[in-house]
């Protein structure tokens, strides 16, 4: 499903490679932790499948596709298959959590009752089923958290990619959130998350990243 | 779910969304829309005195007709076929007959013409008709009065050209200088759109990069903003009618007492149905305009 070929990245003005030689396999349905220190190129990692970064060298492969050579006109398309969950969960401050939920169906055009209807059972699978009209500031970091969730899942993409979705986390909420992700992962959804937790995710295939390359 | 659908659904979608916008900042929408309907109401409201004044000047002027006079000879049976075939012409809007009897009791009662008139063995007058032209621009007119010298009994066909001329350059500069106006504002309407829409994109742009990072193509982003400036436009268009209707209800009473001293049944009307929709299909496509103009540049640069 996903394939690094001897990829690498460096930012523009960056002194040092943020990932290099990366080359690995993800197949359908797996569920992958990505670990490593801070700075160790988790974010880079994830970022470059739905190419908001594009590697320096080597090629990243999403369902065979070259995703670094992809035209702009052509990304939409691809990031409209792939779930994501950001570091920083980038909710919309003034919408109100259905509102942020059926952003991603507004985008691929789903009709509104259909819409409504997706949205719903997403906000209930995170738990947030009683919640639809709360405003993001009125809910707590691991509701946020959750919300995030589900609206990286509300279009049913068969990959989610998460970017620290524990960080900030009281233990038990991020063993509630972490759930969430093993539930996802049992419904043959291909999961991976950059995390410096990896107890959360027992049974998951490790990435070890050091200074931008993966271990052993 | 077809293409089609998706479409429709998209734009019902952002077509919403642009009236939340609107609504969320009401003071930076209303004075955007006030200050777009000045500059649309401005040459409304000459469009809308220049067909008036073309009006007024068909009462005005009487040369707007003009006059057939038949042969001394012709009797009166000819000048009621002459009559006939002046009703059913298609150019004409009205005809007035006047009998030689007629006008020679007129004569006779003009100062200081009475006995000269007395002293003819016979009445000179002929038999006349003023017409009334449905089409009062000049070569329409010259067109017309050439084909009223053909027509049999007529012996003269007076138009005075010169000054249906003069009124028909007065009315082109008159449009001309609306045409200017209406350009030169409609270029501040867009202006106008145009920084509206950076201010809104300006307060979105995190939602835009979200978007973006969702799968939402540029057409997508733009969508919504689109439908702001239309409507935002649209709005302004139907505030400048407003304007324009106002003006119309305080200037017509002393505009009508200010005809009847001149002797004229006159009242100024208010833009027709046709300039209306003019006006508001120009608003909307207008903040349309400037709207796309600003997107065109914030997405480039993104």
């Amino acid at each position: 499903m996903i394939e690094f070929r001897r990829v690498g990245k460096r930012y523009p003005g960056g002194g040092n490679d943020a990932v290099a030689d990366l080359e690995f396999r993800i197949d359908r349905g797996d569920l992958v932790v990505v670990g490593g220190h801070s700075g160790a190129g988790k974010s880079t990692l994830l970022k470059m499948i739905p190419a908001i970064e594009r590697p320096t060298v080597g090629a990243v492969l999403v369902e065979g596709q070259n995703v670094g050579a992809l035209r702009p006109s052509a990304l939409p398309f691809l990031r409209r298959n792939i779930g994501l969950v950001f570091q920083d969960q980038k909710l919309l401050f003034d919408r109100n959590a259905f509102e942020n939920v059926m952003l991603p169906l507004a985008i691929a055009g789903f009709p509104h009752r259909e819409a409504g209807r997706r949205v719903f059972a997403a906000l209930d699978k995170v738990g947030l089923g009683d919640r639809e009209r709360a405003m993001p500031s009125a809910l707590s970091g691991g509701e946020q958290q959750r919300l995030a969730i589900a609206r990286a899942v509300v279009h049913r993409p068969a990959l989610l990619l998460a970017d620290e979705p524990t960080a900030h986390l009281d233990p038990e909420t991020a063993a509630a959130v972490g759930g969430i992700f093993l539930d996802f992962h049992r419904v043959g959804v291909t999961v991976l998350v950059a995390t410096y937790d990896r107890s959360l995710f027992p049974g998951a295939r490790r990435l070890d990243l050091d200074h931008g390359r993966l271990r052993g | 779910m077809t293409a089609l659908a998706r479409w429709i659904a998209g734009h019902r979608s952002a077509a919403r969304e642009a009236v939340r916008r609107l609504a969320y900042a009401p003071l930076n929408a209303s004075l955007a829309i006030l200050a777009m309907a000045v500059s649309l109401a401005l040459p409304a409201i000459g469009q809308m005195l220049l067909g008036n004044a073309l009006g007024l000047a068909e009462q005005v002027a009487p040369t707007l007709e003009i006059s057939l006079f038949l042969s001394p000879d012709a009797g009166r049976p000819a000048a009621e076929q002459v009559r006939r075939r002046l009703g059913a012409h298609p150019g004409i809007k009205g005809i007035r007959f006047l009998p030689r009897e007629e006008t020679l009791a007129r004569m006779k009662g003009a100062a200081g013409l009475g006995e000269v008139i007395d002293a003819l063995p016979r009445n000179p007058f002929p038999d006349a008709f003023t017409v009334r032209p449905a089409d009062t621009a000049p070569a329409a007119m010259d067109a017309l009065a050439a084909e009223l010298r053909r027509l049999p009994q007529v012996e003269h066909v007076q138009l005075d050209s010169a000054w249906t001329r003069r009124l028909d350059a007065l009315l082109r500069l008159g449009r001309l200088g609306i045409l200017l106006l209406a350009g030169l504002l409609g270029l501040g309407v867009v202006a106008i759109a145009f920084s509206t829409a950076r201010l809104q994109v300006s307060t979105r742009t995190a939602e835009i990069e979200l978007s973006r990072l969702l799968g939402a193509t540029d057409a997508f982003v733009r969508r919504p903003f689109l439908w702001a400036g239309a409507l935002q436009g649209l709005l302004a268009g139907l505030a400048a009618l407003a304007v324009v209707a106002a003006v119309t209800f305080w200037l017509r009473g002393p505009l009508a007492e200010a005809a009847s001293l001149y002797g004229l049944e006159w009242q100024l009307r208010g833009p027709a149905a046709g300039d209306a929709a003019t006006v508001l299909t120009a608003a909307a496509a207008l903040g349309w305009l400037g709207t796309a103009l600003s997107l065109r540049r914030f997405l480039a640069n993104t």
